[in-house]
């Protein structure tokens, strides 16, 4: 068996109470005064979330534009038009346009600086190596910590480290001061809450975490809350709601594909799947990811199946995540349907133990979003 | 107060038996947000699942501990679960069942055996 990896957090957690369990790898926090307060706090005030576990990776190169047109070569975005100072959420996709990792990538004037998923880093590190290599340099940052602040006053709180926080819009990247560390912070994050996240030595995270933590407005928040927290916000979760057999436009995630890159773009195509990305986004997917709202109380987790009827006939569709919203105050879910069945207000049922309950299909997010753009 | 290795505790009460989980259970399993309880009249046998619960992180069962009929059920768990967080031996009880054989209650732990149980 192989030994948990821990994260430059893992002692300030155990310190304070946290529940540990094995994620991707990982010895992680999932809750610390219980998932519903973590999650409620957050939306109300500020939680401090280690994320430490996902891969930072830096790409560097002989020019911006020379690392901006490799990348494009194996994101579908428009790398080269990203501002310096600027983030961008992207996709790693296979030969058919199946979704391998979802990541945030930023123009930091002389190279790209990319995040992505803990469970996926090493594919995703060895993808863009094979791809990249020589002409772009791929540096796992394997010193660096990252922590994300997230909540409507997470502005006050970092503000009142570095002013300068408060002057970023949402998806703005910077290099702060922090405490006088050097930080590379976003102004984003997962939880549909305006926030930061923050990058920074790990030999130096504790110390800021323990600063933020000081403040009245923060709270720590584990991994249980931060997956309920997404799930209202209606993002993703690679592995459950987006994987290698959803193509962007199916998942909604076709806004992710910019002008420049889709047909009739001056970039068009040139990354992996754009033949069939690029025709389902011109021909229309034949299913969609949609928000479900179960009528009773009862959560309706991943893997429930769900009908277009009360009785009879084969599943359409099958739940990808789904738990209790804490702030909606009812169960959410998501998962996918049939176009015919995915308007909002449309009902259709799933299947828990053994009974078939009404669900009504639902806008996303379930949470209106707080960004400060 | 009789206690069983699935973390549910029984207090007799004359003929009718009155169950819930432990506190230790209620913790472990995090906030509570949804039950589902047996119908009253219905006939049950030890080891039927007869209760879900549902917290933030996963669903649990919960079986009867005896052989018998239920005969109350806690409606007030229907609107607000959370009871079961907040007084899981008192106010957060599931269901009175009245037991074709009161005898197998021997079986279960007292609350010095269940301690150790816990660790």
């Amino acid at each position: 068996m192989t030994q948990s990896l821990r994260t430059p957090l893992y002692d300030l957690h155990v310190e304070l109470g946290a529940k540990m369990v094995p994620f991707a790898g990982y010895d992680m926090p999932v809750q610390f005064a219980g998932i519903m307060a973590e999650h409620k706090h957050t939306r109300a005030r500020a939680g401090l979330f280690d994320v430490s576990h996902m891969g930072q990776v830096v790409l560097s190169g002989a020019s911006m534009q020379a690392i901006a047109t490799a990348f494009e070569t194996l994101v579908p975005m428009d790398v080269a038009g990203l501002g310096e100072g600027r983030q961008r959420y992207g996709l790693f996709l296979n030969e058919s346009g199946g979704i391998l990792d979802d990541l945030m990538f930023a123009n930091r004037g002389d190279h790209l600086f990319v995040v992505v998923n803990a469970a996926c880093k090493g594919a995703d590190i060895a993808r863009m190596k094979a791809a990249l290599e020589p002409d772009v340099a791929v540096t796992p940052v394997a010193d660096r910590a990252l922590l994300a602040l997230q909540g409507p006053m997470a502005e006050s709180v970092l503000s009142g480290l570095n002013a300068q926080a408060a002057q970023m819009r949402f998806m703005d990247f910077r290099t702060l001061d922090l405490d006088g560390v050097e930080c590379w912070v976003s102004r984003s994050g997962y939880t549909g809450e305006d926030g930061y996240e923050i990058s920074l030595p790990a030999a130096a995270a504790e110390t800021l975490a323990r600063r933020l933590l000081a403040h009245d407005d923060v709270q720590p928040i584990g991994l249980g809350a931060r997956d309920s927290l997404r799930l209202e916000a209606g993002l993703c979760l690679y592995g459950h709601d987006i994987d290698e057999t959803v193509l962007p436009a199916e998942a909604g995630l076709g806004w992710a594909i910019q002008k420049v890159r889709r047909a009739g773009g001056a970039r068009e195509g040139g990354f992996p799947g754009a033949g069939p990305v690029l025709a389902q986004i011109a021909e229309g997917p034949a299913r969609r990811r949609v928000g479900l709202r179960p009528g009773g109380r009862a959560p309706m987790r991943e893997g429930v199946e769900l009908f277009a009827a009360a009785t009879g006939g084969d599943p359409v569709g099958r739940i990808t995540s789904g738990g209790f919203g804490p702030t909606v105050g009812g169960p959410v879910a998501m998962g996918y349907l049939p176009v015919g069945l995915a308007a909002p207000g449309t009902e259709v049922f799933g299947e828990l133990r053994g009974k078939r309950l009404p669900i009504t299909v639902s806008a996303l997010p379930f949470v209106a979003a707080g960004f400060k753009r | 107060m009789k206690y069983t290795e699935e973390h549910e505790w029984l207090l007799q009460d004359g003929d009718v038996v009155v169950v819930g989980i432990t506190e230790h259970a209620a913790e472990q399993l995090g906030d509570i947000v949804f039950v589902e309880l047996p119908e009253v009249g219905a006939e049950v046998s030890r080891d039927d699942e007869i209760v879900v619960i549902e917290s933030v992180k996963a669903a649990s069962d919960i079986l009867a501990p005896l052989d018998g009929e239920i005969v109350e059920i806690n409606e007030a768990l229907t609107d607000n679960p959370g009871l079961v967080n907040e007084d899981a031996q008192g106010d957060g009880w599931f269901f009175k069942i009245r037991p074709s054989d009161l005898s197998p209650m021997e079986d279960y732990m007292d609350e010095a055996a269940y301690k150790d149980f816990i660790g």
